[in-house]
């Protein structure tokens, strides 16, 4: 394929397939930028699942333990949370679109927008944490340490999981600060978008993960 | 690789803003479902709820929003694999579990 490039030829017209060289001298993938993306993805999906094959094995040891603890959570709360993910999912896939249709101004909207979503999400998770720390509902608490073992299991899954997912939304929003810096100056444009479509992949990764945990901890009263 | 299949590589069509505001539609619909099956307090409907309408949503994500119904056979086919791997790992786990 790139036999001429290897052999120290250097005929640059040659060279290409889905690696594009594209006039300004810049080397583009589009298909290999995108696989990068999604074996990153698989590596995370691996990450939680590990973590929900520990909820499943303690909720197995612990069903009324849990089924208790879970009932203590604000539905609320998980919901708003869960419509507010779903929205900016949607929004994020709209600003690609945008792009893509040379829509800038649209698509910078809905990029900000996205971004918006996912600091309302973290708000919200602030106020639910501090509320149920101000219970001393927290890992290693004297009030939780008085409780059943599976309680406290249920409450060190709770913190650990949304805990790492809400790590997960900081690195999105950041993520995609640099996206609309990208997308201002042009760095992102109608025919170059891989970066944003990357940065929705794990935008939607992200919201994937809350989908699995609303059921599992808000609902499983 | 002709120049219109190299030219779908780099650039695959564009699906209009109507299709995924029909998604979003349909997951804030399956989210409202789930929520009211675990109102009705059965642990067999809330299980239904876990195990078919939570996976639903979460393909419609990856088959829209990650754009899986678009790409390439080989990338369909990693993708699942890869979840494969992850339900094996699962389904193992809890086989070891209950049969213990």
């Amino acid at each position: 394929m790139s036999a001429s490039v290897e052999s120290g030829e250097g005929n640059h017209d040659v060279a290409g397939h889905s690696a594009t060289e594209h006039p300004a001298g810049e080397h583009r993938d589009y298909i290999g930028a995108k696989l990068g993306m999604w074996i990153f993805i698989f590596t995370e999906l691996i990450l939680f699942g590990g973590l929900f094959v520990a909820y499943g094995m303690y909720r197995s040891m612990h069903p009324h333990e849990f089924h208790h603890a879970a009932g203590e959570l604000n539905v609320v709360l998980g919901v708003i949370n869960t419509l507010v993910l779903l929205t900016s999912s949607l929004t994020m896939v709209l600003s690609i679109v945008a792009i893509r249709l040379k829509r800038k101004a649209q698509s910078i909207f809905f990029l900000s927008t996205t971004m918006v979503l996912g600091c309302v999400f973290l708000v919200n998770k602030f106020f639910e944490w501090r509320a149920k720390i101000h219970h001393g509902l927290y890992p290693g608490s004297e009030h939780l340490m008085a409780r059943p073992p599976g309680e406290r299991l249920f409450f060190g899954l709770y913190y650990g999981m949304t805990g790492l997912h809400g790590l997960h939304v900081t690195v999105g929003i950041i993520v995609m600060a640099i996206m609309l810096r990208l997308l201002r100056r042009d760095k992102i444009r109608h025919d170059d978008f891989i970066k944003l479509e990357n940065a929705g992949l794990y935008w939607h990764l992200v919201d994937v993960i809350w989908i699995f945990l609303l059921p599992l901890f808000y609902l499983a009263a | 690789m002709n120049s219109s299949t190299e030219h779908e590589a780099d650039h695959p069509h564009i699906v209009g803003y109507g299709t995924f505001i029909k998604v979003w539609l349909a997951l804030v619909a399956l989210t409202a479902a789930l929520v009211g099956l675990s109102a009705t307090h059965s642990p067999n409907l809330a299980l239904i709820g876990l195990l078919v309408i939570t996976p639903t949503k979460a393909s419609l994500v990856f088959f829209y929003f990650m754009h899986l119904k678009y790409e390439s056979a080989a990338l369909k086919y990693m993708v699942a694999i890869a979840i494969a791997v992850l339900v094996i790992f699962v389904g193992l786990t809890f086989t070891d579990y209950l049969f213990r």
